[in-house]
């Protein structure tokens, strides 16, 4: 069943997760994306501000829309996302760590220039194993009503 | 890039191009946003985006690609003038982030960063706080991406 926007009230929605962080793949990330030395290397990550090998930033965004994905995007009639309104790295991710998502819908309304669409503006949340956020951010996706992917579905 | 003190509200830094092609378009997509839009050509040209289009995180992890790319390079010319390199520090978050247009197979994005305000860290005397707009421009001069970034910068005398 997919979801539509009717699916999306305000509220708690749903806890994703746990999925475990490697080394190899911050690795991977960084050399690739966000080459920075804090990301690549525990002796000049052990200097610098984090402490220790952390993952990119962007690593973590990409790891959080995949657990996204997997969790209801993936059976969402989802149309995309216009952006992020506000982002927070609060803790550092590191390797082993075991993340979960909580997702949150802050508000969900019908689009006035498409009403056969609505704005559902999420807010999740990445905690690790010990229940530290590490990163949160608010950022609205344009879902599809029901009347309209049903009507699709029956022609 | 530089410390602190070499930094100027509105300063502009042109950061390079980068070509998005189907080929890593599609490699990002299944790794991180599997939408069928990200995946495939038809079900891009079917979706609000008209085309097979880059995942919004693949646009902002290249934009901070050039951006390491670009600071690394003028890191490698202070050093070769044998001047003190800067080393930046981590990002506490960003606002505002937009993805204004779709970024499609074949588009090549220049990106470009300005600083929107500096400030002192009051907890942590020897970094600065940066703001800046990082943006992001396809072929035909449409701006497509933009956000405003924050960032801890060293100050140059910082425990030296």
């Amino acid at each position: 069943m997919t979801l539509t926007f009717e699916d999306f009230p305000p509220g708690h929605f749903g806890t994703f997760g746990p999925r475990r962080i490697t080394r190899e793949e911050i690795i991977e990330f960084a050399a690739e994306f966000d080459p920075q030395p804090m990301h690549l290397d525990d002796e000049a990550a052990s200097r610098s501000m984090l402490k220790g090998l952390s993952a990119s930033g962007w690593h973590l965004c990409s790891i959080m829309m995949r657990m996204m994905f997997d969790g209801y995007i993936g059976r969402t009639a989802s149309l995309g996302s216009p952006g992020v309104n506000e982002l927070r790295w609060v803790a550092p991710v590191r390797p082993g760590d075991d993340l979960t998502l909580d997702v949150e819908v802050a508000e969900a309304r019908v689009s006035r220039s498409r009403p056969d669409t609505g704005i559902v503006t999420f807010k999740a949340i990445a905690r690790n194993a010990a229940g530290q956020v590490v990163c949160e951010w608010l950022s609205p996706i344009i879902v599809r009503r029901r009347a309209a992917v049903m009507a699709e579905q029956a022609s | 890039m530089g410390f602190f003190e070499d930094m100027e509200v509105g300063q502009r830094r042109e950061l390079g191009s980068f070509t998005f092609t189907a080929e890593l378009i599609k490699k990002f997509a299944s790794k991180f946003d599997p939408q069928r839009f990200h995946l495939d050509e038809e079900e891009g040209r079917k979706s609000l985006f008209g085309g097979l289009a880059a995942s919004g995180w693949h646009v902002a992890a290249v934009c901070m690609k050039m951006m390491v790319a670009e600071g690394q390079h003028q890191a490698k010319e202070a050093a070769a003038r044998g001047e003190k390199v800067a080393v930046w520090g981590p990002s506490p978050g960003f606002r505002e982030l937009r993805w204004i247009k779709p970024v499609l197979a074949g588009d090549t994005i220049s990106f470009s960063s300005e600083v929107e305000s500096l400030r002192s860290s009051a907890s942590r005397p020897e970094w600065g706080i940066v703001q800046s707009r990082n943006t992001g421009t396809n072929q035909r001069g449409e701006l497509v991406y933009s956000f405003l970034a924050t960032g801890f910068v060293p100050r140059r005398n910082a425990g030296s």
